[in-house]
């Protein structure tokens, strides 16, 4: 399996030999942030440009660790303080980094499709940090990763994803990935918070958290977004966590080596309680651990890749 | 079909492998600080060999460790070539160790060049000592082996391939002439 691609846009073009050795040489990544000198040279002398047009804190500190880490150079780019204030198009913020010779850029934006629209237009690579509702794919690859770390496969698992489905990239990416690899995939939320149509992708719609918990290997909580409430349609905070917060009585009833993940930024008391969080089914932070490991691999690979695809 | 010839056989490596074993002891008078680190892949074989042959002479158990240099390589921005990245498995502590690298075929030097860099992020070693079944020559780097199984001038128009039975289907070393 040669890697050909010179972008990372999404895990929906992705085949499973791909999705597959991203994780494998993450695996071999990981052993580097053990060290007590966290630092390989295989990205020496190259640039990776954050670029991110929406607020992130743990994805745009990750990939900088992850950067620095392959002893690339680092800058990070946040829109509120750059041209594009004064209406600079994201083309041209594009081609303006290229003309700096940088060689990856890794971009977070608000609409969907913006990672895919600049990866066309540059011959740099681009890895999507978030686009829109559309994919989040490094967050999936490192939820698959610590699946396959806990449980030793993703083949035959059946995996929950809980929350607001309708406006999550991280259940889109999830969701490609995981039945790309072979898992059962359910997602369970509050009617309004699940997609029309959303069975085509291939999972299993449940509106009972008992119910998709049941017979779970793991699950995914995901956060709730208020901030993108924009019709104060969603359900209210409590009425959310009495009918669908990750409990410890609701995990009671569940497997009892269940895996509960998250992607962060917690609100505790809402989609999780804290005990949960916390808990021994937790692998919160192993996952932000993971992220790294995950994100040196895939910066690793378009490097790479960038010369087979020409 | 390429033309081939034996070097070794596989009593010629077992041989090899006893002779440099009793080399390491003598020169770092036991077993006292000694840890052998093989160098993917076939240099983890030989590395476990050594081991054996080690405790066989001096019924002591040595540490071995596995290296994996492809992050450390200078040709990774070369597009001819996509190394698959495999763990480096060292789980002691090099730090004031007599580090006996173990190789193969020893060509170049590049790939100990990078080897040295990669085992020194790992912490500070007393001394790094280096162990291949064969030298071929053709440096392109000052470095030179402390123990060698056989010496075999070769043209830089032939291939050097060791096989050892934990993944190939005999142990040999042959001669392999590039078309």
């Amino acid at each position: 399996m040669v890697w050909t691609r010179k972008d990372l846009l999404g895990l929906d073009d992705l085949s499973r030999e791909e999705i597959e050795l991203i994780l494998s040489t993450a695996d071999s990544f990981k052993e580097v942030s053990s060290r007590q000198i966290k630092k390989v040279p295989a990205l020496r002398g190259k640039t990776v440009v954050n670029l991110f047009y929406e607020p992130s804190t743990r994805t745009r500190v990750s990939f900088e660790v992850a950067a620095k880490r392959l002893s690339a150079d680092v800058i990070n780019i946040e829109t509120e303080t750059s041209s594009v204030k004064k209406g600079e198009t994201l083309i041209d913020t594009g081609t303006n980094i290229q003309a700096l010779n940088a060689d990856i850029i890794v971009i977070r934006h608000n609409y969907s499709g913006a990672a895919m629209m600049l990866a066309r237009h540059l011959n740099i690579s681009v890895v999507n940090a978030g686009d829109g509702w559309h994919e989040h794919p490094t967050q999936a690859l490192l939820d698959m990763f610590t699946l396959k770390e806990k449980l030793g496969k993703i083949d035959g698992l059946k995996v929950s994803i809980v929350g607001d489905i309708a406006h999550s990239r991280v259940a889109r990416s999830n969701i490609w990935g995981l039945i790309k690899l072979g898992a059962e995939v359910t997602v369970c939320a509050p009617e309004i918070l699940i997609p029309p149509a959303i069975e085509e992708m291939g999972v299993r719609v449940s509106y009972d958290i008992d119910e998709a918990l049941h017979d779970a290997d793991a699950v995914n909580v995901l956060r709730m977004q208020f901030e993108r409430d924009g019709q104060n349609a969603f359900p209210k905070q409590v009425e959310y966590f009495k009918n669908f917060g990750i409990t410890k009585e609701r995990l009671q009833k569940a497997k009892k080596n269940i895996i509960v993940m998250h992607p962060g930024p917690l609100n505790r008391g809402i989609e999780i309680s804290s005990e949960v969080a916390d808990g021994a089914n937790s692998v919160i932070l192993e996952q932000v651990t993971n992220g790294i490991a995950v994100r040196m691999a895939v910066l690793f690979l378009v490097a790479q890749g960038e010369g087979q695809e020409k | 079909m390429p033309d081939k010839s034996k070097l070794l056989d596989k009593e010629a490596i077992r041989r090899s492998i006893m002779r440099i074993a009793h080399e390491i002891l003598e020169k770092n008078k036991g077993t006292d600080g000694l840890c052998l680190v093989g160098i993917r892949k076939r240099g983890v074989y030989l590395a476990e060999r050594l081991k054996a042959a080690i405790q066989t002479i001096e019924k002591k158990e040595v540490p071995v460790g596995i290296l994996d240099i492809t992050l450390y390589r200078d040709d990774l921005s070369l597009t001819t070539s996509q190394p698959v990245v495999h763990k480096t498995e060292i789980d002691f502590d090099i730090a004031h160790k007599s580090v006996v690298l173990v190789d193969d075929v020893l060509y170049t030097g590049r790939t100990i060049r990078a080897a040295l860099d990669a085992l020194i992020d790992l912490g500070r070693p007393r001394s790094i000592q280096l162990a291949v079944l064969i030298d071929r020559g053709h440096r392109e780097l000052p470095i030179r082996p402390d123990f060698v199984g056989k010496n075999i001038p070769t043209s830089q128009h032939e291939a050097v391939e060791v096989h050892l039975t934990e993944v190939d289907d005999a142990d040999e070393a042959v001669l392999v002439k590039k078309e």
